[in-house]
């Protein structure tokens, strides 16, 4: 099967969690890809899945995690199949991620510089205090004043400064993906309208793809081109972000949707009805199922696939076929 | 405030609460034995004998002359004449500390390296068979009492196994290298008698490890524990994911950052070693500090027992000022 | 289907989370089970000892272990076994005695510097600083050398050692509890501060103290054990696994039997006390709680 995306390709990723609990099941066969130079949003609740996904695709999984099984093509490498050597030469050069907390994200015990300084000396392989004039080139890159920020440590630094020093660790080495996970949730509102901003401004200038992790379907709007809703550990729904807003087919993101304040919008906002289902025990078949307005018999026996319903858009939900009347990605 | 300004008002405290130790330390010589010279000696001692030893050691003068004369002495470094030895206390304590110190910094040397290297190996392989032998060496250390523990070794090593001496710190024919510091090591070393080194070497290596163990096995409790800690942040995942390889990681991300409550352990354990040193110290004959109070108490020689006990508080309350500038050099967060 | 809410009960829940997650960690119920066996041991000691603990019969002294001698016998023809069986009870006695002295001490020094706070704060501090100054065995062994080594000095001694700790927790809870607001209703109903103190903010203190006692209760004995075995602690013949370990020292070489016994119960209950110690910790940090 030809892939669905040049520069990224997951399919059928499993990644359970053995805790004193049960066994989650976080990820139940997730599939998702991107093209380079493409911005991908991957959004979805609380607990869906989102984080794991990019933790699995970086191979940052640990115990009490495990990937089951999947495949996750990146720029031609398998990725799940390399050693873990490898997969270093991989991780911070040619993939890598920003995380949601940037100040707890940081070393506490080292100089900001250093940490920038690290990254770049990895990929060049020199040393790290050589790599200095370039690490101040990255500050001013992403706003920073080199002479205040290179030799502070992260507590000195504001949330947004923060964010914007691991943006700059990660775009040092010119990565091909840039994955960030959540980047703006735990700034103010102001600092979040910049940090995207800045992403977006480097990502054209780099040239990288962004994979942008979040809940927040405004941010997605702003910055996405394309987008793959969640739902407990499935890839539900991708498509254009114009497409998913303005014809949104499968009856989650129909919900997410429609519990969004957005301008113009006069009707109630509406919340979908039910919780997320507990994934040690997850729901039969479709785990939407318990929760979707329009549930069919089949819908509790079996999962249905993630299928191109229209051109460039993927549905997972047995109301757009899979009695036939659904076209085959070609 | 800054470091200087810390600096400044940690020494404050400390001269405040040296004056309260002395005070303290008067107390129990003068203020609470009952009848201080008739148990030295004894019951049925002629009165004129009372008297004068009385007279000798100051107790026919009101308390709070005595109490000047005390703090008067100590600030000059004079706490009167051993009763037992005769000579000067501060001339004992000279003596008989640099044995005390050079056992102690040997203690502290082995059970950093020992305690370091098992906290770290055990919370890099957790649960694997040398993370099971390492906290079990742990929790028995912790709980051995240690005169009991030098008792056992000193059973097994010198009496069934012959390998290590039995006591003392150099054997009975060798005489003690040129003093510079007391230190037999380091005097030894630095005259170049390798022999003498050797021998010293091997005399302390029972006791430091035995007046170590109770630290060793700190030390690796909370160095496995704060590792543990320390890799499951945050930022050990950024470090991941620039692709450092696994070395990198713990040697040098998360190694620092776990050390700051070892460093604490560190500081406290040193007050350990110092009680430890006396309970060591009488196990293995070791001609230190600690046997030398041990003693004095024993036998009521109080103005050794004032002068050793008020020497040894300032000992400790150097270490923890020690330990919380090193506190404050190491976490650029502590320097507030 | 609709399911009925559950009546809750927070009091009940959480007692029994807190059983669940003892049994659950296995060391932790390896310690009180150690301590139950000492307990158990201490208070039926008469029972089981076979022999008198202080009788001397120089005919049988020095004897190796044997099926009647369990421990074997002293260099003054004493059965150890019975020996260091009575010493529990000496060991439970100083225990006790310590912790409810340090711990009265420790609470009434500790709340009354952080309810009043200001200068008598300072002081108090400043004093309890200077007891800390010491390793505080070396200070227990002064207290106890110059009272007169015995049963009940060296409890003093221990005593004198080991409020701060207390003193410096109490202190902590109640700060916390003075600014709430209300103890201010309290003292606007014209309640005054011996009232608010004793009725209102030193109960908040006992449990964290409670918990720090029961982690200290190993160190109590191996002070008490040094002490002994220093000679400065309790004298023979009443029986102190310290002092019989020293008793030993000089027969060390082949009645190993004398200095080892009394040595593996101290170490036995110190790790039990440890283990229930590190369990009760655990079950207390509220990160693990789950």
């Amino acid at each position: 099967m030809e892939l669905r995306g040049k520069l990224l390709d997951v399919s059928g990723l499993k990644v359970s969690f053995y805790t004193y609990r049960g066994v989650i099941k976080a990820l139940d066969g997730v599939e998702l890809w991107m093209d380079s130079g493409e911005r991908l949003g991957v959004v979805g609740e609380t607990g869906c899945g989102k984080s794991v996904t990019s933790l699995a695709v970086m191979r940052l999984i640990e115990q009490p995690g495990e990937i089951q099984a999947g495949k996750v093509i990146f720029n031609g490498k398998s990725l799940l199949e390399l050693s873990e050597e490898e997969m270093n030469g991989v991780r911070g050069i040619e993939m890598s991620m920003i995380f949601q907390e940037p100040r707890s994200s940081l070393n506490p015990v080292m100089k900001v510089g250093y940490q920038i300084g690290e990254a770049i000396a990895k990929s060049k392989k020199m040393p790290i205090k050589k790599t200095y004039p370039e690490v101040r080139e990255i500050l001013k890159l992403v706003g920073l004043d080199p002479e205040r920020v290179m030799n502070s440590y992260p507590h000195e630094l504001s949330g947004g400064m923060s964010q914007r020093v691991m943006i700059g660790m990660g775009l040092a080495t010119h990565p091909k993906l840039l994955i960030a996970d959540e980047p703006t949730s735990a700034l103010d509102v102001t600092i979040q309208a910049q940090i995207l901003e800045l992403l977006d401004e480097l990502a054209r200038k780099m040239g990288n793809a962004v994979m942008l992790i979040t809940h927040d379907m405004g941010v997605v709007a702003e910055f996405c081109d394309k987008v793959m809703v969640m739902y407990a550990g499935n890839s539900v729904e991708y498509a254009s972000t114009f497409e998913l807003f303005e014809r949104p087919l499968h009856p989650y993101t129909g919900g997410l949707l429609l519990a969004v304040p957005r301008v113009g919008r006069t009707d109630e906002l509406k919340a979908i009805k039910g919780t997320v289902p507990d994934l040690v025990d997850p729901p039969s078949g479709c785990r939407f199922h318990p929760r979707c307005p329009r549930v069919m018999e089949i819908c509790k026996e079996n999962r249905p696939p993630l299928l191109q319903v229209e051109p460039g858009h993927f549905v997972a939900c047995y109301l757009y076929g899979n009695k036939g009347e659904v076209k085959e990605n070609a | 405030m800054n470091f200087g300004q810390f600096l400044l008002r940690r020494l404050f405290l400390m001269i405040i609460v040296l004056f309260g130790v002395a005070c303290i330390v008067f107390f129990i010589a003068n203020v609470i034995p009952a009848d201080p010279v008739g148990a030295i000696l004894g019951g049925n001692a002629p009165p004129e004998a009372v008297d004068r030893l009385k007279a000798k050691l100051g107790y026919d003068q009101p308390l709070i002359i005595r109490f000047g004369n005390f703090i008067a002495g100590a600030l000059q470094g004079n706490f009167g004449v051993s009763l037992k030895t005769s000579n000067p206390v501060m001339k004992d304590i000279m003596n008989y500390f640099p044995a005390t110190m050079e056992l102690a910094i040997v203690a502290i040397i082995i059970s950093i390296f020992l305690g370091i290297t098992l906290g770290v190996l055990s919370a890099v392989h957790r649960n694997k068979a040398i993370d099971q032998f390492s906290r079990i060496f742990s929790i028995l250390g912790v709980s051995m009492p240690v005169f009991w523990i030098g008792l056992l070794l000193l059973l097994v090593f010198y009496f069934k196994l012959g390998w290590l001496p039995g006591g003392g710190r150099l054997g009975f024919f060798t005489y003690p290298p040129p003093r510079v510091t007391g230190m037999y090591l380091l005097d030894s070393a630095l005259a170049g008698q390798w022999d003498t080194f050797k021998e010293a070497l091997l005399h302390i290596l029972l006791p430091a490890f035995v007046l170590g163990y109770n630290a060793t096995a700190s030390i690796a409790r909370i160095t496995r524990a704060s590792m543990l800690d320390v890799l499951k942040q945050d930022f050990i995942r950024t470090a991941k994911s620039k692709g450092l390889n696994r070395n990198v990681v713990i040697y040098r991300h998360a190694l620092r950052n776990s050390m700051i409550p070892t460093i604490t352990i560190i500081g406290l354990v040193f007050g350990g070693l110092l009680e430890g040193a006396v309970l060591t110290e009488t196990v293995f004959s070791w001609p230190g500090l600690g046997r030398y109070i041990t003693t004095g108490m024993l036998f009521l020689d109080y103005p050794a027992v004032m002068g050793g006990t008020l020497y040894i508080a300032f000992i400790y309350s150097l270490a923890n000022l020690i330990v919380d500038i090193l506190y404050a050099l190491l976490d650029p967060r502590m320097r507030m | 289907m609709e399911k009925t809410a559950k009546v809750s009960r927070p009091f009940m829940d959480d007692l029994k989370h807190t059983a669940f997650l003892w049994r659950r960690s296995r060391l932790t119920m390896i310690g009180s089970v150690i301590i139950v066996i000492f307990l158990l041991i201490a208070a039926f000691a008469p029972l089981i000892a076979p022999y008198d603990p202080i009788e001397q019969n120089l005919s049988i002294k020095l004897q190796s272990p044997s099926w009647q001698h369990l421990f074997g016998t002293d260099q003054f023809g004493r059965d150890i076994f019975s020996r260091v069986i009575s010493g529990s009870r000496t060991a439970l006695w100083i225990i006790f005695l310590v912790s409810v002295i340090s711990g009265s001490i420790g609470i009434i020094i500790g709340v009354t510097a952080g309810y009043f706070g200001g200068i008598v704060d300072e002081v108090l501090m400043r004093i309890t600083d200077m007891f800390l100054a010491f390793p505080s065995l070396v200070l227990a062994m002064a207290f106890a050398a110059m009272l007169g080594p015995n049963l009940t000095n060296t409890i003093i001694a221990i005593s004198i050692v080991s409020w701060t700790t207390y003193a410096r927790l109490s202190r902590a809870e109640a700060i916390k509890v003075k600014s709430q607001p209300y103890i201010e209703a309290i003292k606007a109903a014209g309640g005054g501060n011996l009232r608010i103190m004793f009725l209102h903010v030193l109960p908040m203190c006992i449990s964290p103290v409670l918990v720090q006692l029961t982690l200290r209760m190993g160190t109590i004995i191996l002070t008490a054990a040094s002490l002994g075995f220093l000679g400065l602690g309790v004298q023979p013949p009443t029986p102190e696994w310290g002092a019989m370990v020293s008793d030993g020292r000089n027969f060390l070489i082949d009645q190993w039997w004398i200095s080892t016994f009394p040595g593996i119960f101290i170490a036995f209950v110190v790790l039990g006390f440890n283990l229930l110690g590190d369990g009760i910790r655990d079950m207390l940090d509220p990160r693990l709680r789950r």
